[in-house]
């Protein structure tokens, strides 16, 4: 058999062209080398009744666009919008988050009455910078150095769209694309703790502090997405991550598509400079005519591509392509939910998200322990109880925690991590949460440990990092993730890249998979009926 | 759990939209329960029938709580000084006892909100307006030796507005005969004091009362009381709206964006954009703005205007769209109601220049009726402001109108 397309690897972005080009008429085949899907968008059962959503925890980044072109509800998904969320301070106060305005005000006034008054202000230049990237996450980047029509006609437009800023705009735009989080948050907020919460958007995945210059514009990537058109808004799928992974199969499935999950693949077969198919761990050969790979940059060309076949200079780029890992996971199984001593009963905010540093200063220190090559001793962690509103996921009562942390770095003091080492990360968090609810460690049923090691064994992630690739200002758009291949193609014909390595970069989005089934139905020349046009951001 | 919400100031949430000091006398009165968000408060909408509510603003006298009105307080020594720099007027000028409509821009002319400007006492002035701008505040006091708090919750205000609202106040007990529109007199009150301001929003004769919450409700009774002949009677927004439109006045984010919330950057605006053009004052030294206003009157640069329609026809226009010549786009229309008091189909609307010149306009509307759209493009004229002035707002003395 051969197939017009052999995709590698079954995470959410391999789904999603896999989907596409399958709706494009085109035969399809995903291989996977693990025996589930989903790649960092993926829920197990690893402790009995307990549905783990085990990397990613929230939506917010999936194209809305893709969900209905794809008929994902139809499949299942759903996604919940989640309210709440909370600091907890070292004083045994917290902050908390509010969807509603007024309350919101009124709970930043308790901590300063200038930042509650200054919330205003600080959303709308969010926003602002979030009406300017919105219309290219659903677009090729244009290359610059290329004179086709295609290219020139893109950097115009993208050339209008800086153009249409007014000076004092255009000004605040490149600032913002550069500075670090911290020295934007001092431009409109006072208090450590509410610069701290807001600051945990620009640390995610990244292996930078709040104080690295390019942090600010990480910020954006987690501010851009939406729930049902409410920017900036995160919601839970039901079910887990791994709803949207297992909708995108089903949906693949019913246009005809083929998923092959248990065997990895060892090498990409390329034949007279093109990709023809893939050799699989177990000795099996799958042929294509096109092979378009859903893993990082690194692993598709470094690991499984013969370096002879390449460019060198490609491969020195790709081989510079910034990829450390800064994070690690915990998945908890709870008996019963925690008792947080700062919060009064029945609090909404253990429906939100969950924060342990309150203040820049402790979040910069966690980020110096990783510079030294260590995971970090007081850590941040991101950490939520989607069963506060998810009743799917575990036995009524019972609660699944997810625990995202920051810092743990690729290797340990220039070591492999250890089983000892996994152990101390843990240890370190499970610590920081019993001391803001004593007793919560006697409530544990299981605890998933990942660190950047089980993050790169299992799913794949060069290093561990999350996103498959920094996203930092000189790993976007044209230059994502190596200048002159940012189009989903590469230096060997017929071999394409669709996963978060390549624009508009990583998340939980779709958008580098559609671009890159867009991409390869244009140079078909197919037609594109069920890819609809990005929404307007009017 | 009253307690709890009471004493336990985490439990704001319980009760996102607060209660004004009037609340126990407002909802007594709220027939239909008819409450809408304010600024973070519940208001009443109406309280049983808008009609009647805005005859008694036209005819009576009408009570309106203003507590959501954000307020702060500015004092010290360069309060002056820096109410000159901060606003477009002339505060520096503005006497002790008086009020004054101002506003203020950022450094690019366009406007943060509108507000009334009251001066309290030589060093002592009270800013009350929509929108919340402490950071701004502060950040402009830099410089200056003052002192602003934000005293929202610490001021318990009704409007007092309608033909007979001198004579209700007369019957209260509070001689304000020779209180003349934008000044304002302190009474002591139930223990307290009570500071009656000629201002409001009606553009009728009309009364704003100023004291602290712990008066309030004996505030509310003893105006009711006094009242009564006159057929005094509690407003809801809708009605006041009514009035307001035909009165001409604008309201922030209603008839403009403030610049500190518009995330599209083009819908700023600037003064001369909102027909606010008459109180910049020029001469009085710099203040913030005064540059690009000065470059803007200058090159004649604004893109906008803000003016009154007149419409054929009795079918209201709020949220339609303005032609010029039936063709092309020109602008939104922003408020908009058929007066009764004017007995004129009235609007508000943002037209962009140099269209609010040249006559030929049109409103497209969508008349829904039974379910069926009537589909009609009425023929508009440009028009002086207030739509309904009646001579009684400026009398001093008033009469028993
Ligand atoms: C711990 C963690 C938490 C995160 N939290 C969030 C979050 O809350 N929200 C959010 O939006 N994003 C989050 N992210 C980021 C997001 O999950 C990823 O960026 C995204 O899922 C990556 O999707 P992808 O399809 O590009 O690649 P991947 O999901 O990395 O998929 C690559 C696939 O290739 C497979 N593969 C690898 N090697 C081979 C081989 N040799 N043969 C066959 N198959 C192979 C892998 O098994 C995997 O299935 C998180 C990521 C992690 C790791």
């Amino acid at each position: 058999m051969n197939y017009d397309a052999v995709i590698v690897g079954a995470g959410h972005n391999g789904l999603v062209a896999a989907c596409y080009l399958a709706r494009a008429g085109q035969k399809v085949c995903v291989v996977e080398k693990n025996d589930w899907i989903g790649g960092a968008a993926v829920s197990r059962e690893l402790y009995p009744g307990f549905t783990y959503s085990n990397c990613s925890y929230v939506a917010s980044l999936f194209r809305p666009e893709i969900m209905r072109d794809l008929e994902l509800p139809k499949f299942g998904l759903q996604i919940l919008p989640y309210e709440g969320g909370a600091v907890f301070m070292e004083n045994g106060d917290y902050l908390g988050m509010h969807r509603d305005h007024d309350a919101n005000r009124r709970e930043f006034a308790r901590h300063s009455k200038r930042d509650a008054e200054a919330y205003d202000r600080y959303s709308r230049d969010v926003l602002r910078h979030c009406r300017f990237i919105r219309p290219m996450l659903l677009r090729t980047a244009p290359d610059p150095s290329s004179f086709r029509p295609r290219d020139l006609s893109e950097l115009a437009w993208l050339g209008k769209q800086m153009f249409g800023l007014s000076e004092a705009a255009m000004y605040d735009m490149i600032r913002f694309w550069t500075m670090s989080i911290s020295d934007f948050l001092d431009e409109y907020f006072e208090h450590p703790t509410v610069k701290a919460y807001q600051a945990v958007a620009s640390i995610i995945g990244t292996a930078l502090g709040p104080m690295s210059p390019g942090t600010a514009y990480v910020l954006l990537h987690h501010a851009m997405g939406d729930v049902d058109g409410n920017v900036g808004a995160w919601g839970f799928a039901r079910g887990g991550m791994g709803s949207i992974t297992k909708a995108l199969k089903a949906s693949l499935e019913a246009a005809g598509g083929e998923v092959r999950a248990g065997n990895g693949i060892e090498k990409i077969l390329i034949k007279n400079g093109r990709a023809i198919g893939v050799a699989m761990e177990n000795g099996d050969e799958v042929h294509g005519k096109r092979v378009v790979s859903n893993m990082d940059v690194k692993r598709t060309f470094l690991k499984h591509v013969d370096e002879g076949e390449l460019p060198g200079d490609f491969v020195k780029r790709v081989k510079a392509f910034k990829i450390r890992g800064s994070s690690g996971k915990l998945n908890i199984a709870l008996d019963k939910a925690p008792v947080f001593t700062a919060l009064p009963p029945n609090s909404p905010h253990m429906k939100g998200d969950m924060h342990f540093t309150d203040s820049i200063e402790k979040m910069e220190r966690a980020y110096d322990d990783w510079k030294a090559g260590h995971y970090s001793a007081d850590p941040f962690q991101d950490m939520m109880i989607p069963t506060m509103i998810d009743p799917t996921m575990t036995p009524p009562g019972k609660h699944f925690m997810s625990c995202f942390v920051q810092y743990a770095p690729p290797k340990v003091e220039g070591q492999d991590w250890t089983d000892a080492d996994r152990d101390g990360f843990a240890k370190a968090c499970l610590d920081q949460i019993e001391k803001y609810a004593p007793g919560f460690k006697n409530s544990i049923l299981h605890v998933e440990v990942r660190t950047p090691r089980e993050l790169e064994k299992e799913v794949g992630l060069t290093e561990g990092n999350i996103f498959q690739g920094e996203l930092t200002f000189d790993q976007l758009l044209f230059n994502r993730p190596v200048p002159g291949c940012a189009q989903y193609r590469s230096p060997i014909k017929d071999l394409w890249i669709c996963g978060s390595s390549t624009h508009p970069g990583g998340g939980v989005m779709g958008a580098p998979g559609r671009n890159a089934a867009s991409e390869i139905l244009r140079d078909l020349r197919a037609p594109t009926k069920d890819m609809s046009e990005a929404y307007a951001v009017l | 759990m009253n307690v709890m919400r009471n004493s336990d100031p985490r439990l704001h949430y319980l009760t996102p939209l607060k209660q004004t000091p009037f609340h126990p006398r407002t909802a007594a009165e709220n027939r239909l329960n008819d409450w809408g968000p304010w600024a973070g408060y519940t208001t009443a909408l109406s309280f049983g029938d808008t009609a009647m509510e805005h005859s008694a603003i036209r005819n009576g006298a009408s009570v309106y709580d203003l507590c959501p009105m954000v307020k702060y307080r500015v004092t010290g020594r360069d309060a002056a000084a820096y109410l000159d720099r901060l606003t477009v007027r002339n505060a520096s000028k503005l006497s002790v006892g008086g009020v004054h409509y101002t506003i203020w821009c950022d450094d690019a002319g366009k406007v943060i909100d509108d507000g009334t400007l009251f001066r309290l006492g030589q060093t002592d002035y009270r800013i009350c307006c929509q929108e919340r701008h402490l950071p701004w505040l502060l950040d402009s006091a830099i410089g200056f030796e003052v002192y602003i708090r934000e005293e929202t919750e610490d001021v318990a205000a009704l409007s007092l507005q309608g033909p007979c609202a001198w004579s209700v106040l007369n019957a209260a007990g509070f001689d304000v005969a020779d209180l003349k529109p934008f000044r304002m007199r302190s009474f002591p009150f139930d223990g307290g004091e009570l500071m009656i301001s000629r201002t409001g929003f009606t553009g009728d004769l009309g009364y704003e009362l100023w004291t602290t919450p712990a008066h309030a409700i004996a505030l509310w009774d003893h105006l009711f009381a006094a009242g009564a002949p006159w057929g005094i009677r509690p407003i809801g927004t809708h009605a006041l709206d009514i009035a307001r439109i035909e009165a001409g006045f604008i309201i922030t984010n209603m008839d403009f964006i403030p610049v500190d919330q518009a995330v599209r950057e083009d819908r700023a605006r600037s003064p001369f954009e909102l027909g606010l053009e008459w109180m910049v004052d020029f001469d009085k030294g710099h203040f913030t703005g005064r540059r690009a206003l000065l470059k803007e009157k200058v090159n004649k640069s604004s893109k906008w205007a803000l003016v009154g329609l007149d419409i054929d026809g009795n079918v209201s226009v709020e949220g339609s769209i303005i032609y010029h010549n039936g063709k092309t786009e020109v602008g939104t229309v922003t408020a908009a109601c058929w007066s009764p008091s004017a007995k004129r189909n009235v609007a508000l609307a943002q037209i962009r220049r140099p269209y609010h010149e040249t006559g030929n306009l049109f409103v497209e509307v969508y008349a829904l009726r039974e379910l069926q759209y009537a589909k009609l493009m009425l023929p508009a004229r440009m028009c002086e402001r207030p739509f309904f002035a009646p001579p009684r707002r400026r009398a001093t003395p008033p009469g028993p109108f």
